[in-house]
């Protein structure tokens, strides 16, 4: 309920926020002196509190990043937790500045909703997880015709199950709940027989069952899902901040600039690097970006590279292991290809 | 008396009409409602040019593409081909028939435990009073947790069901009975019911003519019900028994075939059920007691039994006290099912919500939801106004 309350009152805010909204977001940010952030409400490897309530994951890494850019300190950004439903109302409200939450990229988020995406921080696709002790002999979702399927509502996922469960002539049975805790409680208590999102998330979502080894991601990948950071439509300088600081992450790795080596690499004789890092001579990158020239010198230590971030976060540093796969650089026959700071 | 006259007198002649009450009423109105058409003016204006700015689309347009997803229960025909519209349709039918079946449920368990706490019998009071209690101090997100996650979701998988009688299941997946289908000439089932119920109207009216006029009485319940249920049955053996069953099977994942009642629905209807029944028990028992202890005195001094005391003479009168407050308590239970979206029943509320956010069309699926509800609490009440104003006392 006190979601649907959040989604009303985000709607009166449309109603009366002082026609600013659009205007310059640098300002509005600089102003109050820190970045208000959408994240997950808690999928760890993305975005999720830790023990000490501090905000982790590779989408909170990216709002970091952004503040680094911004303010030259990660600190100063404030995190909203947000569900499948409410993000894109925050968003379009105000109340966020940015939206960094395993948000699919498709063409009407990216018209009629309002919205520009700046990237794509994670290459995914929508996949199976069942409970292999209950249902053994199940190793493929073409055998799942009759089962229940729990999915979150509001969320690309759902579109998607019914799409791929229609081509390919199966029945099934939707259990749609609203919150991410729902869903994973209803899957959990046996209410469904296999669970639907994006692969990354189900992983993640397996570490919080009660008995995660029971359950297997079933090898199906039934949808693109290209996840990445969202602004509001017309705000050009602010997309471009967004976009080129997920950039220069993903540049920092293909030059081999990490957290450690930053300020050693900032002498590098490499031409490119050397704008990258914005030690070239009146060097004016940064600051036609409404930045400073070490704007990706801030992100670098404050977040690392993208590979960094990638393995402490999802990686091997992180309880879920995924491999780079699609989301491995392009050099190495990954997708991540970052266009040139030049 | 002669002083006060002359004050104002006094006052009407020196100062204006503005210190005319009646005058001044009529400014203060007319200024209030110029501030509240200019602010509904401004929010309005305002809501557009923010829209327009952020470029979101706007208009009721969207109704009318393919909604994409897909609907876990609906009583309607409903693909993810079907279109938004239709998709609110079968969210406001499934809004629709748990509070209409909810509202019927807790109606009658109100009613028995309302009577159940004025009982002579101790136990019973002491049952319905812990009842009452309980549910009426939890809130009812709670109540329906407790039907979905503490009850529903720890019975046996579908594997394992548990078996009832008459072919039932119970797992968690929900409740399945077989479901009956009817063979050729069953419509004469149906004649032999319409022709019931015109007979059923006719031997009440004769039986209260009879009485008016007599005194005498005429069996009238048993004679209704059997005709009720005799003439049907005469029907249904007549056309020779067209009638078989379909029994739910296990498949694979579920059991298939048969009538399924989901859990969801089966958790909200329960909870909902539950949770008003307690308002609606002390209203009952408010209403039974507010009748003076006279009327039942008088009634037995009649010689009426207890039962008949309580049918003719203290409910009727109880009843006048009940409906207002109960209509309250229809339109809770209407608004409480809104509560649904929490375990995933779809109804109105989170079917909307889910075209809300494919579609981002918030401004125009919030005003659906308002207007929708608003229907619904009106309609309810006039209704229960014109059966309040048949329930009234009528002077003879
Ligand atoms: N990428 C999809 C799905 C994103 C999504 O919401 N995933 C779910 C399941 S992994 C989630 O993160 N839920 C968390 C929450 O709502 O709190 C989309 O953008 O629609």
């Amino acid at each position: 309920m006190n979601k649907t309350v959040k989604v009303v009152l985000g709607v009166a805010a449309l109603g009366f926020a002082a026609s600013t909204a659009s205007a310059a977001t640098l300002d509005d940010v600089k102003a109050k002196g820190f970045v208000q952030c959408g994240v997950n409400t808690a999928l760890a490897g993305f975005s999720a509190p830790d023990d000490k309530g501090d905000w982790k994951g590779l989408d909170v890494d990216l709002c970091r990043a952004v503040a680094a850019a911004v303010f030259g300190d990660a600190t100063k950004v404030k995190f909203t937790p947000t569900n499948a439903k409410e993000r894109f109302t925050a968003l379009q409200s105000g109340e966020i500045d940015l939206l960094s939450r395993n948000t699919t990229w498709t063409l009407s988020r990216d018209t009629s909703l309002g919205f520009n995406f700046a990237g794509v921080n994670y290459y995914d696709g929508q996949g199976f997880m069942i409970n292999a002790k209950k249902l053994p002999g199940v190793n493929s979702a073409l055998q799942l015709s009759g089962a229940s399927v729990c999915v979150q509502s509001g969320t690309t996922t759902e579109l998607n199950l019914a799409d791929y469960f229609k081509a390919n002539n199966l029945e099934y049975n939707p259990v749609v709940f609203e919150k991410l805790e729902e869903v994973n409680a209803a899957y959990d208590a046996g209410r469904c027989d296999a669970y639907t999102t994006d692969q990354s998330g189900l992983y993640s979502i397996r570490l919080t069952l009660a008995a995660p080894d029971d359950h297997i991601v079933l090898p199906e990948i039934i949808s693109k899902e290209p996840l990445g950071p969202a602004v509001r439509q017309g705000d050009d300088q602010w997309f471009d901040i967004v976009k080129w600081s997920l950039y220069a992450m993903v540049l920092a790795e293909e030059y081999g600039i990490t957290q450690a080596n930053v300020d050693e690499m900032k002498n590098s004789p490499n031409p490119d690097i050397k704008r990258i890092l914005g030690t070239e001579a009146d060097s004016k990158l940064g600051t036609d970006l409404g930045l400073s020239n070490d704007w990706v010198v801030n992100i670098i230590k404050a977040v690392g590279n993208y590979g960094e971030s990638f393995e402490r976060n999802v990686g091997q540093g992180s309880p879920l292991k995924i491999a780079r796969g699609l989301n491995a650089l392009w050099t190495k026959g990954g997708l991540q290809y970052a266009m040139p700071i030049r | 008396m002669a002083s006060q006259d002359i004050v104002r007198h006094d006052a009407g002649s020196r100062s204006s009409f503005l210190n005319d009450p009646k005058i001044r009423g009529l400014i203060y109105q007319t200024v209030l409602f110029v501030l509240l058409v200019a602010f509904v003016y401004w929010i309005v204006g305002n809501t557009i040019e923010n829209l327009r700015r952020a470029n979101i689309a706007s208009g009721f347009g969207f109704l009318n593409n393919r909604a994409g997803f897909d609907i876990s229960q609906s009583m309607i025909e409903y693909s993810s081909d079907s279109r938004y519209s239709r998709a609110l349709v079968v969210g406001l039918l499934n809004t629709l028939l748990v509070a209409v079946t909810g509202i019927v449920t807790a109606s009658i368990m109100g009613f028995l435990i309302g009577v159940g706490r004025l009982a002579n019998n101790w136990l019973i009071r002491k049952i319905c009073m812990v009842y009452v209690e309980i549910f009426r101090n939890i809130p009812p997100l709670l109540v329906i947790f407790f039907w979905y996650f503490g009850v529903i979701s720890v019975l046996p998988a579908p594997r394992d069901s548990v078996q009832l009688p008459l072919s039932s299941f119970l797992n968690n997946r929900g409740f399945f009975l077989p479901k009956a289908v009817w063979g050729e000439g069953a419509w004469l089932i149906l004649v032999g019911l319409v022709v019931a119920i015109a007979m059923v109207w006719f031997v009440v009216h004769r039986a209260r003519k009879r009485q008016e006029a007599t005194g005498q009485q005429f069996p009238v319940l048993w004679t209704s019900a059997g005709l009720i249920v005799g003439l049907p049955l005469l029907a249904f053996a007549l056309a020779g028994f067209p009638l078989t069953f379909e029994i739910p099977t296990k498949s694979t994942f579920n059991l298939v075939g048969g009538f399924q009642i989901k859990p969801e629905f089966l958790a909200l209807y329960l909870a909902l059920s539950f949770y008003t029944a307690a308002f609606i028990a002390e209203i009952v028992r408010a209403g039974i007691l507010g009748v003076s202890k006279g009327q039942s005195e008088a009634s037995f001094a009649l010689g009426l039994r207890s039962r008949q005391a309580l049918r003719l003479v203290i409910v009727p009168q109880a009843m006048r006290i009940v409906i207002p407050p109960l209509t309250s308590q229809y339109l809770n239970l209407t608004k409480n099912s809104s509560l649904a979206i929490a375990i995933g029943f779809p109804d109105l509320v989170a079917v909307g919500g889910t075209i809300l956010n494919q579609t981002g069309q918030s401004i125009e699926i919030v005003a659906i939801w308002m207007v929708i509800y608003l229907g619904i609490s009106l309609l309810t009440s006039l209704f229960m106004n014109w059966f309040n104003a048949k329930m009234a006392l009528v002077e003879r």
